[in-house]
């Protein structure tokens, strides 16, 4: 897992869970610094999948953010407040 | 609709520093990136290193970005291109709102991004890319703690793992794939004329292998129920939390593909297709042409040389400046970028990229098509990955072949027998990056206009 | 050197399918093809098996179509065995929607005038009927109406080809892609000399090369000439079923994903692009159908070339030079798939083609 150099200075919600994070990081890395690492399922097999390139690139991070499906979480940038579910 | 001299598309080094050339020289220019932040892949960080490996680099980023901002290029963060047309004509997502731009000259300046290793259970949440760990630590400043492992091979995983170290990161272990052959020795001395560039990554090496266990194998497999658990490296059980992979990087050619007439050739060395460019990187497309890695895998030095170099040609053609003057200006240049570029033949020999997976192994995560799947359209006469896409579905999902395609590439040659040159690489296409039917609709001169057609 | 009974020259959707019937019936069949990126409408077409529009004052192929469209549910049960999957075929209806009331004005003469013709099953239904039809669909406030043809239906395209070369791969024929026809030569047997120097023997050929037709068919005697008509296509993610039936330019595959076509842009202009501004306008055209699709993602766009007569109608005919050498060619290749493996192959078996295509022989273009 990874941990957090510098304090985090903000909450967003992931599904119905506070979790710490950093204005201006990516929902991805928020997610990650607090151990998140499987964020949905395949539309196909169900496969749980989670980030994985950090650079917009794979699509494995989508998510919902503010009521917007698939958003690249690893692209969308963290503002306090912010609520995120799979 | 927006009208600029040069539009330019990505703002790593290659990208920046282009923008910084232009100006200087007069010329309008607009710059973009998707990115919250310019940088690219190397200058992500929010604020330099002051010490450890890669502080110089950092330092040099944060000159770039100083120059950037004093430049008057508009910059646009949080920017996609996602298609363009003859004109140079192209088109940009940003906030939800569709842009046009009409350029004279377009420099494509979008990089490289990491191959992808397809290991026996790679899609597993855990598993990521060394290069995505080194985004994490530079732009979040994310080290890794626990059971995190690292396998693959190539300079990144031990400037990463000297990096995450020097920032007070833990690392379980580091499976070292790479394999050295008289083919790579050959090419030693040329790249020990590159300055500095071998010692620096020897070092990084050394100060790793000191505090991390290697190991050396190519049978490395993941499991677990749900997430990444267990590794098993060479036959042995590791718990494992984070398994971080690596086997180089490619060129990010996305949007060159989907050009019609934009030639691409394959560079048997580094084993990927590039644009066919020539030395001040113009496509085959008038007004179009390509900066940094994503013409060819050169670095961040010789990316940041090389946008130089085709701004210096962008304004030529621009009427911003002589042929003559633009010659004087970009010799220096030019023979820098060779320098820079010395030690590439070693490397690329080093690490030809690892051998594609059994069948089972998934090679297209989106679609979820494997190793055997893709095999067997070979036995059916797909000679190429476009007729593969066809048959299996591999490449059609939301990535767009962005981590597939190399491997579907690599797999077809292999299963075919043939020099990767003789198989045909995705064509992508327009929207070079997924965008809603409703912002793509907000174009049309009147959504009336369309008539139905009643053809099957 | 190997002599086969038929080589087909073209490995598309009316290649694959004349050379899977032939092979299935027992010949030794050769099908030979071109390379990776080969201008394939077998790969970019819009799946649609559709009756509906067709044949407005050409009986016989009003005709033709109905009966590939009773052919096909046998078809593709065999086609799905092949590709070792679902291959997509569903034939519950298709619609033509009407937005405003020009449009339903138009398609309501339209409906009438091919009803005069015999189409007596296709019918116009207001935006009641509609919603009756589709109750989960939540069709834009524009939609006024659409017209009905209860056999139409649609098909994974790419499914249907790579059901017809596995079926060819059981039946022992020989697949021989990459490399184009250059020349075609004949004394006891045609000789086909392709470009990478290799050379194929048969003592039957079908040229069925799409856009390549015309060039190879001057080598056979007969004179056939073929146009490339763009359409573009947009593709979208995987998304919950919300349109049960397909439409014209409109329909969800079985994958969920959501197709959306198609144009037909007679320019003359031979390359297979796309241009954002088409794909804007039909974007528009799709999100007033069904609104909800503003927020889908398109993946993809792309063009492709069908290959079209001067008439729109198929051409099918053996050489009267060249005797055992024919010609095929059409713009509805996936519709009419169940005929080419069917009747038509057969024909060519027999060494004279069936009597229902009779009017569709190339001489037409020359009185
Ligand atoms: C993951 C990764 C990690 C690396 N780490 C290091 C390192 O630590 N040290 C080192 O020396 N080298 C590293 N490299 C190599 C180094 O990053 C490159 O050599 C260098 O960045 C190349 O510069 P560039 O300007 O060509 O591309 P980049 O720096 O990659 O910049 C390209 C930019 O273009 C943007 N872009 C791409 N397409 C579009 C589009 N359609 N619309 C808008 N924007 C777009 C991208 O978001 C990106 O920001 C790494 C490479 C990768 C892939
Ligand atoms: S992690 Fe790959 S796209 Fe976000």
């Amino acid at each position: 897992m990874f941990e957090r150099v510098e304090p985090p200075d903000c909450t967003i919600t992931w599904q119905d869970r506070e979790i710490p994070a950093r204005a201006g990081e990516s929902l991805a890395a928020a997610l990650l610094a607090a151990g998140i690492n499987r964020v949905r399922v395949t539309g196909m097999s169900g496969a749980p999948r989670g980030p994985f390139c950090m650079m917009g690139v794979c699509f494995d991070c989508l998510v919902t953010v503010e009521g917007e499906g698939a958003r690249q979480a690893c692209m969308v940038p963290v503002v306090a407040g912010m609520r995120a579910s799979p | 609709m927006t009208k600029v001299d040069i539009l330019i598309v990505g703002a790593g080094p290659a990208g920046m520093s282009a923008a910084i050339e232009a100006r200087r020289h007069g010329a309008s220019v607009l710059l973009l990136d998707e990115n919250a932040a310019p940088g690219g892949q190397v200058h992500r960080a929010a604020k330099p290193d002051a010490v450890g490996p890669g502080a110089a680099q950092s330092r040099e980023g944060a000159a770039l970005m100083a120059a950037l901002r004093a430049s008057g290029a508009g910059l646009h963060s949080g920017a996609v291109l996602w298609a363009i047309e003859p004109g140079p004509r192209a088109f940009v997502l940003q906030d939800h709102a569709v842009h046009e731009v009409d350029a004279g000259r377009v420099i494509l300046a979008s990089g490289a991004t990491e191959r992808a290793l397809p290991i026996p259970g790679w899609t597993l949440p855990g598993v990521m890319g060394v290069g995505a760990a080194q985004i994490l630590l530079k732009s979040a400043g994310l080290r890794p703690r626990g059971r995190v492992w690292i396998a693959g091979q190539g300079p990144l995983i031990w400037l990463y793992a000297a990096q995450a170290l020097a920032r007070g990161g833990e690392i379980a272990g580091i499976v070292d794939m790479s394999r050295i052959t008289p083919h790579a020795l050959l090419r030693l001395p040329r790249a020990l004329t590159a300055p500095g560039y071998l010692l620096r990554g020897l070092a990084w090496m050394r100060a790793v292998r000191q505090r991390v266990p290697v190991f050396r194998t190519r049978d490395v497999v993941v499991e677990g129920d749900g997430r990444l658990e267990r590794i098993h490296v060479g036959g042995q059980i590791h718990t494992a939390d984070t398994l971080l992979l690596h086997d180089g990087v490619v060129p990010n050619t996305q949007v060159t593909r989907a050009i019609q007439g934009c030639e691409h050739r394959w560079n048997a060395a580094q084993r990927a297709w590039e644009p066919v460019l020539d030395d001040w990187g113009n496509t085959l497309i008038p007004g179009i042409l390509v900066a940094g890695d994503g013409g060819g895998i050169g670095g961040a030095a010789a990316a940041s040389l090389s946008g130089r170099i085709a701004a210096l040609e962008a304004v030529r053609a621009l009427g911003h400046l002589g042929g003559a003057q633009r010659d004087a200006l970009a010799a220096p240049l030019m023979r820098r970028r060779r320098a820079e570029l010395a030690p590439r033949g070693f490397l690329d020999a080093l690490f030809v990229p690892l051998p594609m997976p059994v069948d089972e192994v998934t090679l297209c995560r989106c679609e979820e098509v494997t190793a055997g799947s893709v095999r067997a359209a070979a036995g059916l006469g797909c000679l190429g990955t476009n007729q593969l896409k066809a048959f299996t579905r591999a490449g059609m999902g939301l990535c767009q072949g962005r981590i597939c395609g190399p491997l579907l590439h690599a797999t077809l040659a292999e299963a075919r027998g043939v020099p990767g040159g003789d198989v045909d690489p995705l064509r992508t296409r327009f929207p070079t990056k997924p965008l809603s039917l409703g912002e793509l609709a907000t174009l049309a001169p009147s959504a009336s206009a369309a008539s139905a057609s009643g053809k099957g | 050197m190997e002599i086969f009974d038929i080589a087909i020259l073209g490995g598309g959707m009316l290649g694959s399918a004349i050379g899977w019937g032939c092979a299935s019936r027992g010949a030794h069949v050769a099908v030979l093809d071109g390379g990776d990126v080969a201008l394939r409408a077998a790969r970019g077409n819009f799946g649609l098996i559709w009756s509906q529009s067709k044949g407005d004052g050409a009986p016989s192929y009003a005709g033709w179509t109905r009966d590939a469209l009773a052919a096909w549910p046998a078809l593709a049960e065999t086609l799905s065995g092949f590709a070792g999957r679902d291959i997509g075929y569903r034939a519950q209806g298709g619609l033509v929607f009407c937005l405003g009331e020009e449009e339903l004005e138009a398609r309501r003469a339209f409906v009438n005038r091919m009803h005069n013709q015999g189409a007596s099953d296709l019918r116009l239904l207001s935006r009641a009927a509609l919603l009756d039809l589709m109750p989960s669909c939540k069709l834009g406030p524009d939609v006024l109406g659409a017209s009905f043809q209860p056999q139409d239906g649609h098909i994974n395209p790419l499914m249907v080809l790579r059901g017809f070369h596995a079926g060819l791969a059981a039946a022992g024929a020989a697949h021989l892609p990459g490399a184009d026809v250059v020349q075609i030569e004949r004394d006891a047997h045609f000789k086909i000399h392709r470009a990478d120097g290799t050379a194929v023997q048969a003592t039957k050929l079908v040229v069925a090369a799409g856009l390549g037709t015309q060039r190879l068919a001057t080598m056979i005697g007969l004179d056939v000439p073929v146009r490339p008509v763009r359409g573009q296509n947009i593709v979208t993610e995987r998304l919950p079923p919300m349109l049960p039936l397909p439409a014209s330019a409109l329909r969800q595959t079985i994958d969920g994903t959501v197709q959306i076509g198609i144009t037909n842009e007679d320019d003359g202009d031979p390359e297979p692009r796309t241009r954002v501004m088409n794909l804007s306008t039909m974007a528009a055209r799709a999100v007033r159908i069904l609104p909800s699709l503003a927020q889908a993602h398109s993946l993809r766009s792309w063009g492709a070339l069908r290959p079209m007569t001067p008439d729109k109608l198929p051409a099918y005919a053996q050489s009267d030079t060249h005797p055992g050498a024919f010609v095929a060619v059409c713009h509805s290749a996936v519709t009419l798939a169940a005929q080419h493996a069917g009747p038509l192959a057969e024909g060519i078996l027999a060494g004279r083609l069936p009597d229902a295509v009779a009017a569709f022989h190339p001489r037409r273009f020359h009185v």
